[in-house]
């Protein structure tokens, strides 16, 4: 049974996909720059009682508003300066990133799971499942994100959790969308056919020959919702309906400081700025990722 | 001996916004262990519907009927979807079109032919593995064990379809459901994959029924031949039958259309069939091929006599088309 049938085709066996995988990553500037950035608020996050100086809770009223380091009566004692309480300012953004990668994470998950299911279920088996989902989507976008939550959150009252939830049971909106689109698309090429003539099951088409090639914009929606929530957690913080203090959320240190805004620039640019570099640096991941990841790209 | 397929009284109807349209209306054939049966027909005429019914795999707006269907002795037409699976990719194969879209780019071409034999015979991922390599060494790739870690877009067209052939062949089909399987290839590679299937059929004795529209390939590979027209089989013989004596006026209408090199003149007016194909949605009514056919007359309108002369099958009124057929 050795002997062939046909000529054999002297083509180049390419560099293994592994190596090509590798250079595609590391040529990539966007998903370096980002990953390096959100790889230091995680070791910020999971590090946050080894590196910060001091006790983020910790009072002193002796010793409020101390500008930080680069300011002409700054201390070394304390980097970033101190707020209103004389809490150093620097363990408070390190343990705020906690809150808000914790947020990001759980809300990412939550309604990814949420609307994955519900767009590949309705993108794939189409009529009336499609009919009942686009239903459900439609509801959803018909509510605003931030009266929903302030609704909820007024009545149950704030915590972490309550944040979490309510914005993983609202944003998964995105994600249904995205994934019926793409996998309408999907379902349609001779590949999803070709693995039911080989005697596929349906839960298996879905989860093995259909996801993984909708993958790439399942990360880039997951990515803008992990940035958005971490956002509107800020948002809900800052109008006092989300995390409560003294929790070190940074959302809610902007809140804070935002009395102080004209005299104490700083107290609302330092979270302000941890804010929107870890947006930008999921965001920068998220697309880096599909980047190098996608497998239509590179038919 | 039964046949390995048979096919008797095959509908399907497919729903459209404008009402129904019969993609394949009554249609009857029987493929033997080993055999190569042809399905010729210009496009739209039901072939790949034909396929993806005899496969299941029709989309959800389509219904299928038939009288009796049968595969390897057991029913078709009222199996359980758990038994079909079983059949599909193990005892009944099929190969696609479109070799750039039929392999799934998230996986490589090793993971795909392993699957299918793992799935279906219960293997050990090593044993998968060596049946893979075995068989892409069979239809040509080499090297083999390194292809196994490439991607389908690593691999060229005429490639991916010898993959094709290859996952098709990994569970040792009886039956392989070839849909058009050069169409999609440049001329070069369109011999050399008839080539492959030729060899593999005799070498195997795997029944094949190629779908085609290419009366060259139908000439190359066919042992009997059925030609569709209008979702209904309008011929059907042995290739040698049909090729030295056709007797429906689409068929000859057919094979005055294609050149002959060294006979055709250069600049010569190729032969053509006036007309276009009849809309089948609604009720479609006596010989469909009427409008364009030269010797149309009243009784056309009417139902149309299945004639056999000697195994040969057509379907026409006359009982004798005269020979000055293309018109």
């Amino acid at each position: 049974m050795n002997e062939s049938y046909a000529p054999p085709l002297l083509e180049v066996v390419g560099p293994t996909s592994g190596a090509l995988l590798r250079r595609r990553i590391f040529t990539h500037k966007g998903l370096l720059i980002g990953s390096t950035l959100l790889a230091i608020v995680l070791l910020m996050a999971l590090l946050a009682p080894l590196i910060a100086p001091h006790d983020p809770y910790a009072q002193d009223l002796t010793q409020r508003m101390i500008p930080p380091l680069w300011y002409e009566n700054g201390t070394w004692a304390h980097v970033l300066g101190t707020d209103n309480l004389g809490r150093d300012y620097l363990s408070r953004v390190i343990y705020g990133a906690r809150i808000s990668l914790l947020i990001g994470l759980a809300v990412m998950v939550i309604s990814g799971l949420i609307g994955a299911a519900l767009g590949l279920a309705a993108g794939y088996f189409g009529g009336r499942t499609d009919m009942v989902v686009t239903f459900f989507i439609t509801i959803r976008l018909a509510m605003p994100v931030i009266l929903v939550a302030l609704a909820v959150v007024a009545m149950v009252g704030g915590s972490l959790w309550v944040v979490v939830l309510v914005l993983g049971l609202l944003k998964w909106d995105r994600f249904a969308v995205v994934m019926r689109a793409a996998t309408q698309q999907v379902r349609s090429l001779d590949y999803v056919t070709a693995a039911a003539a080989t005697g596929a099951s349906t839960p298996r088409i879905i989860v093995a020959e259909v996801l993984p090639n909708v993958l790439p914009q399942l990360i880039v929606v997951a990515s803008v919702e992990a940035a958005s929530a971490i956002l509107l957690e800020a948002a809900l913080s800052f109008l006092g309906l989300g995390v409560q203090p003294p929790l070190p959320s940074w959302g809610l240190m902007i809140a804070e400081a935002k009395a102080y805004m004209f005299f104490s620039f700083w107290l609302i640019a330092i979270p302000g700025t941890a804010l929107a570099l870890l947006v930008l640096a999921i965001n920068m991941v998220g697309d880096g990722i599909r980047d190098v990841s996608a497998p239509s790209g590179r038919g | 001996m039964a046949p390995l397929l048979s096919v008797s009284g095959l509908t399907v109807d497919l729903a459209t916004p404008r009402g129904t349209l019969h993609a394949v209306r009554d249609i009857s054939f029987d493929i033997n262990a080993g055999e190569t049966l042809c399905l010729v027909g210009e496009s739209g005429c039901g072939k790949s519907m034909t396929a993806l019914a005899l496969m299941g795999l029709l989309p959800n707006s389509a219904t299928r009927r038939a009288r009796h269907l049968a595969f390897e002795g057991g029913d078709l037409a009222n199996v359980t979807p758990r038994k079909l699976a079983s059949l599909r990719g193990n005892r009944m194969a099929m190969i696609f079109q479109e070799p750039m879209t039929a392999l799934n780019p998230a996986y490589t071409i090793g993971d795909q032919l392993i699957e299918v034999h793992r799935r279906h015979k219960g293997s050990t991922y090593a044993a998968a593995r060596e049946r893979a390599i075995e068989l892409l060494e069979k239809v040509g790739i080499t090297p083999a064990g390194e292809r196994l870690g490439q991607f389908p877009h690593q691999l060229s067209g005429g490639l991916r379809q010898r993959v094709m052939i290859a996952m098709a062949l990994m569970c040792g089909p009886t039956l392989l459901i070839a849909d058009e399987p050069t169409t999609a290839l440049d001329v070069t590679i369109q011999a050399q994959t008839l080539r492959l299937l030729i060899d593999i059929q005799r070498d195997l004795g795997v029944a094949i029924l190629l779908i085609t529209h290419d009366l060259g390939v139908v000439a190359r590979v066919a042992q009997r031949v059925a030609v569709m027209y209008a979702g209904e089989i309008v011929e059907s013989a042995t290739a040698a039958s049909l090729f030295r004596k056709p007797r429906h006026p689409y068929t000859r209408g057919l094979m005055a259309s294609i050149p002959i090199p060294g006979r055709t003149p250069p600049g010569e007016r190729l032969g053509s069939i006036p007309g276009i194909v009849p809309s089948l949605i609604g009720e479609v009514r006596g010989c469909a091929f009427r409008d364009r056919c030269a010797f149309a007359f009243a009784p056309c309108a009417e139902t149309v006599p299945w004639r056999v002369d000697n195994e040969h099958g057509w379907r026409c009124t006359l009982p004798e088309v005269p020979a000055e057929a293309a018109a």
